[in-house]
């Protein structure tokens, strides 16, 4: 989402503003959370589950709602569920007569954590250094990726080298944990807006295959 | 693909949540305990306080605030901190002139062993959307007015990196201990959208 426009004006916070302000929003995080593990699943895949919502799954019910159905896509693809279940349970719990689809066969991706987490460790050296220019690719991967469409192409400086992690792009697909370096990029804001834009920087935690030397 | 709407209408989100759990707990792929657990803890344990009592002893004792910007993860785990969403936490500093803000545009990334849950403001589209465009004019709404010559940092989460924003002490605090302190510290501060008030 980050620079689209047309969102409106920004809310303050409130103060008193409860950890879950509806019960189910707490069981949907917890089943959320759960659903992954079994459905044989990864944050990363979750996260690739969320971006596949349509408009309104991913925006109608706020962000728990938004977990609660890209667990739904999780269990659905791993075949824990059946596309459907979940509609026709609660249609019967509102009191209609409503069949309920056949629990399938699960088909859990065919896949294992090399660790807990997403750090690893690797036998390289980070190709680049705090302090080095460098650009973000111009890139459009066709699934998950953990780069921002407003950075690419744009040039900015490293700040910190960050331990290296399992690249989403890869691992929400369960292709490989493929480990890298992640660096905290500083770009200008004026790198990324134009001349225009207020003056400030904005970090973003790149992996190393995101980005090239720039002169 | 349509998850919540289809030949009946629209079934409420709590309605859906209540079918998953049953389909779930009935096959037993899903244990209850776990699930009450997960929650109590958001509710009660893992929120803000924590990420309050890191910043007090950061603002008295000079040692810690050293380790704590040299290694996040490490000092806030001396504290009984980890777990999900904090593999790696590094801290920013605020000072009179710097100030950090921490927004994750492509989801809702935020250190859940520090702070816990986000609140709506931070998951709202508009906060992900124009925090990295114009962070100066989204402060301001939110409540926050910076000096022009104050250099803004965003800090986009975009990895398994978390951000947490130490902020700056309040002038005329000199006198109060750290547990004086904690209840000072407001979870909008360590995200960068406030500043801390003196009592």
């Amino acid at each position: 989402m980050g620079g689209t426009q047309g969102w409106g004006r920004a809310h303050p916070p409130r103060a008193d503003e409860p950890v879950f302000s509806q019960p189910w929003q707490g069981r949907a995080f917890a089943l959320a959370l759960l659903s992954s593990r079994v459905a044989g699943q990864n944050i990363d895949a979750f996260r690739h589950a969320l971006e596949r919502l349509d408009r309104a799954a991913y925006l109608d019910d706020g962000y728990y709602g938004r977990w609660l159905n890209g667990a739904e896509l999780q269990l659905t693809e791993s075949a824990i569920l059946a596309p459907g279940a979940i509609n026709a349970r609660a249609r019967n719990l509102s009191g209609k007569d409503t069949q309920e689809p056949p629990v399938p066969e699960p088909a859990r991706p065919d896949y294992a954590p090399a660790a807990p987490g997403s750090l690893r460790t690797v036998d390289t050296t980070p190709a680049f250094a705090a302090g080095e220019r460098v650009r973000a690719r111009d890139i459009s991967p066709p699934g998950h990726t953990r780069l921002p469409g407003y950075l690419r192409g744009h040039t900015g400086v490293v700040e910190l080298v960050q331990p290296a992690a399992v690249l989403p792009d890869t691992n929400a697909h369960f292709q490989g944990e493929n480990a890298q370096y992640v660096y905290s990029v500083r770009f200008a804001s004026r790198e990324l807006w134009g001349a225009g834009a207020e003056s400030f920087a904005v970090t973003a935690e790149l992996y190393e295959s995101y980005l090239e030397k720039a002169s | 693909m349509t998850t919540t709407s289809g030949s009946g209408g629209r079934i409420p989100p709590a309605l859906r949540t209540e079918a998953l759990e049953q389909l779930l707990t009935e096959r037993g792929l899903i244990d209850p305990a776990a699930m009450n657990k997960i929650i109590t803890d958001y509710e009660t344990n893992i929120g803000p306080l924590n990420g309050a009592k890191v910043v007090a002893k950061a603002w008295t004792d000079p040692e810690y605030r050293q380790r704590l910007l040299e290694d996040g993860t490490a000092a806030i785990k001396e504290l009984g901190f980890a777990g999900r969403q904090g593999e790696h936490i590094v801290v920013a500093e605020n000072t009179a002139t710097t100030h950090n803000v921490v927004v994750c545009t492509l989801c809702s990334c935020y250190p859940w062993p520090v702070l816990g849950l986000p609140p709506s403001w931070y998951k709202d589209p508009v906060y992900r959307s124009r925090m990295v465009r114009e962070p100066r004019a989204v402060l301001a709404e939110m409540g926050l007015e910076l000096a022009d010559d104050v250099q803004i940092t965003v800090r986009d989460s975009t990895s398994e990196v978390r951000w947490l924003v130490l902020p700056e002490r309040p002038a005329g605090t000199g006198h109060l201990t750290e547990e004086e302190l904690v209840p000072l510290v407001s979870r909008d501060a360590m995200v960068g959208v406030a500043k801390v008030a003196a009592p």
